[in-house]
């Protein structure tokens, strides 16, 4: 049994402009220990995605329809008292923003503590201790002093360690990292990831990681996820998308990128647009989501949308026209 | 010999901040703290670096948005840094600018019309009201935007329209060199490639020289033909494109280029993790500034500042290490 499961999920927000449909019916799952990645622009419904799971979204005028089940239990159905027995606990999650998700008037120590406090019943003494512990594992020096500071005495990075810190504090079993490095510079950015890789092996827990950067997603995703408009389009384990993207927006997506070192090896080239912009998602869309866009687009994308296709081993695409088979390019 | 379209001569810039209680103490960030440099008319110099490494304020500096703490800003053989608010005004046509976030760098009250219209009316380009009309829809053709958008309002446009426009607004001016101060940061992938394309193109059809300033190396790569590598308010390394990303010389340069991601499962990296953090630019650390966080770091470097120095080529390191015979 996957560890995740999540069916047709739809996120809509009621809005002065009519109904916004972030996310709609999307289905994916995650297994014990494994990383997806899910990859899109602002706007595609990734970050709802992610809020919807945790049942962050407010409602109204938010509106969460479908089923998230994690280990069998259907998240969507649970009162609230339950869910926030979930949140922290087995499922936790690490957001952009290491400034804006720190409590500024709590200490470090403090905001770690708390979560032990409420999921694993320890006492103040043993808290401290443990949240000691994890400082030293997300790799931030001088944690003795550390946990009396306050989050402005940090830089971002260790701010981010720290949110890594109270993200694993309680062994979850699925991390769900929202954009965990975009507001780091690069170099720690490296930093960051190589924890999380390392963190990984060693606590064992599942992530989900949604993010923009596909360099990032070479780097630690094991399978992909890419989204358009609120809707699935393609997916597949990382080495396959990469090399043999089947939808044209994957393909427009890693045409777009410059690759470092391509001015060396003779392979700089203009880079891909994709022309024109996302659709409104306040109308409703017939027909394929991308036809708008695509430079495949016949009649038959803009009148009848997509199913998700097998298109190769462990592989799907949203798309009338994407090629099947393990050769095509 | 005509001389380089901009030269800037150990730039400095220290902004003064108040610390302690209620502000008593005033300190200095030594934000750009000697910064040399020269454009061509039609390059492109990259600056490149983390937050905080003081790229911006150059950028600012040669805008002139703020007085320089002391060295020489000279545009075509004529020095603006301390020019008269008259001179300076002919000179601002020449050197314009693109920020990065296009949704607080545009007037929400102004049409686009206006927007475009404001720099041609400010230098008086235009020979008469049909001049500027036709000035204004040129522009709009040439950063791909449609005639018909120059009665609306920058709200009603995405963020890579409102871009557009930004740029627009920077031709409208007929400058020799803009700066792109993280002109592509905020955008979304497909839309990024479509400005660095727009910009490629502007540069080639109207001669332009570029100041590029970015933290995302492969954009730079692919938009650049020199770059300049800042760290703590000094360059460390300066070099035409192909010597900084074929054979790095600064240990910080290395450093920065390994850690970037590359969107290749499984391609084989050996990333350089630096420890630490940036140190902050109140209290820069002694000798070299990065020796704190350096992997070769020996004792010279932290009491002697090393100089930018080349070995003949046009790669300038500002290391003791590489100072040294090669073995």
């Amino acid at each position: 049994m996957a560890l995740l499961e999540v069916d047709n999920l739809q996120t809509h927000f009621r809005t002065p402009g009519g109904i916004n449909r972030a996310v709609d019916g999307v289905s994916f799952h995650v297994n014990e220990g494994e990383t997806l990645a899910i990859v899109g622009e602002s706007g595609c419904g990734k970050s709802v995605t992610s809020m919807s799971l945790m049942r962050l979204i407010p409602e109204p005028p938010g509106k969460i329809a479908g089923a998230v089940r994690f280990l069998g239990r259907d998240l969507l159905q649970l009162s609230e008292h339950e869910m926030r027995a979930i949140r922290g606990n087995d499922i936790s999650m690490i957001f952009q923003e290491p400034m804006t998700s720190l409590n500024p008037v709590l200490t470090v120590g403090r905001q770690i503590r708390e979560t032990l406090m409420i999921h694993q019943g320890l006492d103040k003494q043993a808290a401290e201790a443990r949240a000691i512990e994890i400082l030293i594992l997300v790799g931030i020096p001088e944690p003795k002093r550390r946990v009396r500071e306050y989050p402005h005495q940090l830089s971002g990075g260790m701010r981010q360690r720290v949110m890594i810190a109270i993200a694993l504090a309680c062994n979850p079993k699925l991390l769900i990292a929202d954009e965990p490095t975009t507001a780091l510079d690069v170099t720690i950015q490296a930093q960051i990831l190589k924890l999380m890789l390392d963190l990984k092996r060693r606590v064992g827990a599942a992530i989900i990681l949604i993010t923009h950067d596909l360099g990032v997603v070479a780097e630690i995703a094991e399978r992909v996820m890419v989204m358009y408009a609120g809707r699935k389009v393609e997916e597949a384990p990382v080495a396959d998308l990469f090399r043999s993207p089947r939808h044209p927006y994957t393909q427009g997506l890693l045409g777009a990128v410059p690759r470092l070192g391509s001015s060396l090896t003779g392979t700089a080239r203009r880079l891909a647009e994709i022309p024109g912009q996302v659709p409104d998602l306040r109308k409703p869309i017939t027909g394929c989501v991308f036809a708008g866009r695509c430079s495949l687009a016949t009649d038959l994308c803009r009148q009848y949308a997509p199913g998700l296709e097998e298109k190769g081993p462990r592989h799907v695409a949203a798309c009338h026209y994407a090629i099947k088979g393990a050769a095509a390019a | 010999m005509r001389p380089p379209l901009l030269q800037v001569n150990d730039l400095k810039k220290h902004f003064p901040v108040k610390t302690g209680l209620f502000g008593r103490r005033s300190e200095w960030v030594y934000a750009v703290d000697g910064v040399s440099f020269e454009i061509a008319r039609g390059e492109t110099l990259s600056l490149v670096g983390e937050s905080g490494c003081g790229k911006s304020t150059v950028g600012r500096a040669i805008l002139r948005l703020f007085d320089i703490t002391s060295g020489q800003v000279i545009l075509d053989g004529q020095r603006i840094d301390d020019a008269a608010p008259s001179t300076m005004r002919q000179m601002r046509r020449r050197v314009q600018v693109v920020f990065q976030d296009p949704f607080s760098s545009l007037n929400p009250r102004m049409r686009v019309r206006d927007i475009l219209a404001e720099p041609i009316r400010n230098f008086g380009l235009a020979k008469s009201a049909a001049d500027l009309e036709m000035r204004v829809t040129d522009l709009m053709d040439i950063v791909r935007l449609p005639r018909e958008a120059l009665s609306r309002r920058p709200h009603e446009f995405s963020g890579g329209q409102r871009q557009r426009i930004g740029i627009a607004r920077a031709l409208a001016a007929e400058p020799e060199l803009i700066v792109c101060d993280e002109a592509v940061s905020a955008l979304d992938v497909s839309v990024k490639a479509q400005i660095v394309n727009l910009l490629q193109d502007l540069q080639n059809k109207f001669g332009l020289a570029l100041l590029f300033i970015s933290h995302d190396l492969a954009i730079v790569e692919h938009m650049t033909h020199r770059v300049a590598v800042m760290y703590l308010g000094k360059i460390v390394e300066v070099a035409p494109r192909r010597e900084i990303f074929a054979a790095p010389r600064h240990p910080y340069t290395k450093a920065l280029l390994s850690a970037v991601p590359v969107p290749e499962p499984g391609a084989e990296r050996n990333p350089i993790i630096l420890g630490g953090d940036v140190p902050s630019p109140i209290n820069p650390p002694s000798g070299c500034r990065f020796h704190t966080r350096c992997p070769y770091v020996f004792d010279r470097c932290r009491t002697e500042e090393p100089q930018l120095r080349s070995s003949g080529s046009e790669q300038w390191v500002a290391c003791h290490l590489d100072a040294l015979p090669q073995g």
